[in-house]
């Protein structure tokens, strides 16, 4: 245990005989050294914004006084192009206009944020809960069990999953339908995050299960198995404390695949239909007016793409902090 | 002496490695067995009903109930999944002898939306991708190797920064923005390239390279940004390595000892990951070939998503499916033949 209290300030010389001093959990450990990690807290605070911005859409609308539902004849020319330069940008559309219906870019931002977040968030979420169950039984049970969820993620990974989640969307989306999820968006939400968590699960389930594999063998896991510990003790306040690093650094991973993911699934008009607002949706309408109205190319895609640089550049923050092999310690 | 031989080697690394690479076919066919039952099942218990697909919108029910026979979705399930299998091997009749359509084996159904043998459509797809994926793996390949020794043999200094930035932005950048900021600068703003038509290499080579040199550069730098860090960090991980100090010790040049020892030991596990990729490539670029209007095999399968295609979904899926577990035999058989360290173990 003293190994891992390293580095801690509180780990006073005389810890041996100090009853209150506990080593520092790995999780601990990695959050400590993640706030020394400049680029990584520039990345969190980027992706706090987004955040902020996400949850408090309806609000910042209604204060910026901008509806991202409205259109807005005025702002759009006869041939249906943004009037005025740079995609029709102007103090009542700082960010312009749509082509075609004169939305309001800033606003339609704002609420894509939501989408996007929610179905990195909430798909993450799924992947990681089954990803970690499975795993944790397969490497607990061992046996037939771990043969047959080892078996199930081959065959699984062994799917073209992008080509399979776009062939099957329309359809399952008419079968979620008729399962009485309501119809339109709600139940293309619902295929999304069923598909994402079918699809995901594998590679959480990999690493958890080799983790567990080397941690029931380790003398603290045998030591409460001794005192005669259950599996819910066994799995909760033993095996699932040593797990959080790898976890952190999975869900840090997947986030960002799964925001862009969405983006690339309503770009090819199998997720999220209009009028919805999805960062997707705008850079797929953008393609048929590229050539006259540039800016509305420019602005989803980037706001898309920084969200997902903040995404990227946090989990390597985090990667480095909770993977004690990771060398970027050696520069 | 053969005796001798076998009982200093009890069994000889070639048996070993036959038998291995009997049980990796094995287990490949039965994943291929496994994914097509299961893309066959899930296709058919889709609310669509392929038989009112088969003619527009206002289709008398005759039509219908004699198409459904003449396709054979009047059948149960697994028998229909039974002749599908057959015609894989065998070839297959559409329809009675008067109006039947025959597709020869490999026979992976037929279109009643574009009138055409299945197999017929994929053949003319499938080079377009290939052209596609190959060009854009050797290109990605080069970078990705190329920043990465770079970065790696600079360690902290800026060709490092530099490629670990390229690195950091390129996996950020979603494939489908990059491609669309491509054909922004280089076909609308500069007029430097045309708007991409594609055509053979055979029957226009100069047309083939310019349709193709954006999209091998869009995937080449979503992709190559996965590779500099792999490379880096294996090259990294490699230097610490006691075999190269033992090779620093003898004196062996550095030149040699980076190319032959560090290289090779680094990028082994990278070659068998990029045979994955490629292989994943293969199955179809849907984002990419949809940007750049390439008509491969993506291209193809959005177009069955639209008019809901089934036949023509089934068969793409499945022949994603045989590039992605091939590969994976392949690249597993690769790895022990080719890390002398795998092997001994």
């Amino acid at each position: 245990m003293s190994v891992m209290g390293l580095g801690d300030t509180a780990t006073s010389p005389d810890v041996a005989s100090d009853p209150q001093a506990v080593g520092l959990s790995p999780f601990k450990l990695g959050l400590q050294r993640v706030r020394r990690d400049r680029l990584a807290v520039i990345a969190f605070w980027v992706v706090a914004f987004y955040v902020f911005i996400a949850v408090f859409a309806p609000v910042l609308v209604r204060i910026l006084n901008i509806d991202p539902y409205a259109l807005d004849r005025e702002a759009i020319n006869d041939f249906g192009l943004p009037a005025g330069r740079f995609g029709g940008i102007s103090w009542d559309h700082p960010f312009g206009v749509e082509p075609g219906t004169g939305r309001d870019i800033l606003g339609r931002l704002m609420y894509g944020a939501r989408v996007s977040l929610l179905i990195g968030t909430i798909g993450t979420i799924l992947t990681t809960v089954v990803g970690v169950t499975l795993g944790i039984v397969a490497g607990l049970r061992r046996g037939f069990i771990d043969g047959l969820i080892s078996r199930l993620g081959d065959v699984t990974l062994a799917f073209p999953s992008l080509l399979l989640i776009i062939a099957l969307a329309n359809p399952m989306t008419q079968r979620l339908e008729s399962w009485g999820i309501p119809q339109g968006n709600t139940a293309r939400l619902t295929y999304i995050l069923t598909v994402l968590t079918f699809f995901g699960w594998v590679y959480m389930a990999r690493l958890v299960r080799g983790q567990v594999l080397s941690l029931r063998e380790r003398e603290f896991v045998e030591a409460a198995r001794s005192f005669g510990a259950g599996t819910g003790h066994l799995v909760f306040k033993q095996l699932l404390p040593n797990l959080w690093p790898q976890i952190i650094v999975f869900v840090s991973l997947s986030l960002p695949g799964y925001v862009a993911l969405e983006a690339t699934l309503s770009f090819l008009g199998v997720g999220l239909l209009a009028p919805a607002a999805s960062w997707g949706i705008m850079l797929g309408d953008s393609v048929r007016y590229y050539r006259a109205d540039p800016t509305y190319l420019f602005i989803p895609g980037f706001t898309l793409m920084i969200l997902v640089l903040a995404f990227n550049l946090l989990s390597d923050g985090l990667r480095d902090a909770f993977d004690p092999r990771s060398d970027r310690q050696q520069l | 002496m053969a005796a001798l031989d076998a009982a200093i080697h009890p069994v000889s690394s070639e048996n070993t490695m036959l038998y291995f690479v009997i049980r990796r076919t094995a287990f490949a066919a039965v994943l291929l067995l496994v994914i097509s039952a299961f893309t066959f099942w899930i296709f058919s218990a889709l609310p669509a009903d392929p038989a009112a697909l088969t003619c527009g919108k206002n289709c008398r029910p005759e039509v219908i109930e004699a198409n459904r026979e003449r396709l054979g979705y009047d059948r149960p399930i697994l028998e229909q999944y039974g002749s599908y299998m057959k015609g894989i091997f065998a070839g297959r009749d559409y329809g009675e002898e008067g109006a039947s359509i025959h597709c020869s084996a490999p026979s992976l159904g037929y279109s009643y939306d574009r009138h055409e043998c299945v197999t017929t459509l994929i053949a003319k797809t499938l080079p377009v991708t290939a052209s596609l994926a190959f060009g854009a793996f050797v290109l990605w390949m080069a970078i990705g190797i190329g920043l990465g020794t770079m970065a790696a043999l600079k360690r902290g200094r800026w060709p490092d920064r530099l490629a670990t930035g390229f690195s950091v932005i390129g996996v950020s950048l979603p494939t489908f923005f990059l491609g669309l900021i491509f054909t922004m600068v280089f076909i609308i703003w500069t007029g430097l390239l045309p708007f991409p038509q594609y055509a053979g290499i055979t029957e226009n080579p100069g047309k083939w390279f310019s349709s193709l040199i954006l999209p091998w550069f869009v995937l080449a730098i979503v992709s190559a940004a996965t590779y500099v860090r792999m490379t880096r960090n294996g090259m990294l991980e490699v230097m610490n390595e006691e075999f190269v100090r033992l090779g620093i010790a003898k004196g062996l040049p550095r030149r040699r000892l980076i190319v032959k020892y560090v290289m090779r030991a680094a990028l082994i596990p990278i070659v068998t990951i990029a045979g994955l990729d490629f292989a994943f490539l293969l199955g179809g670029a849907l984002v990419t070939e949809s940007i750049f209007n390439l008509p491969g095999l993506g291209k193809l399968t959005l177009a069955a998503v639209v008019n809901s295609d089934l036949p023509i979904l089934v068969a793409t899926t499945l022949v994603a499916a045989v590039f992605i577990v091939v590969a994976n035999a392949i690249v597993d058989v690769l790895y022990g033949y080719l890390d002398p360290r795998v092997r001994v173990k």
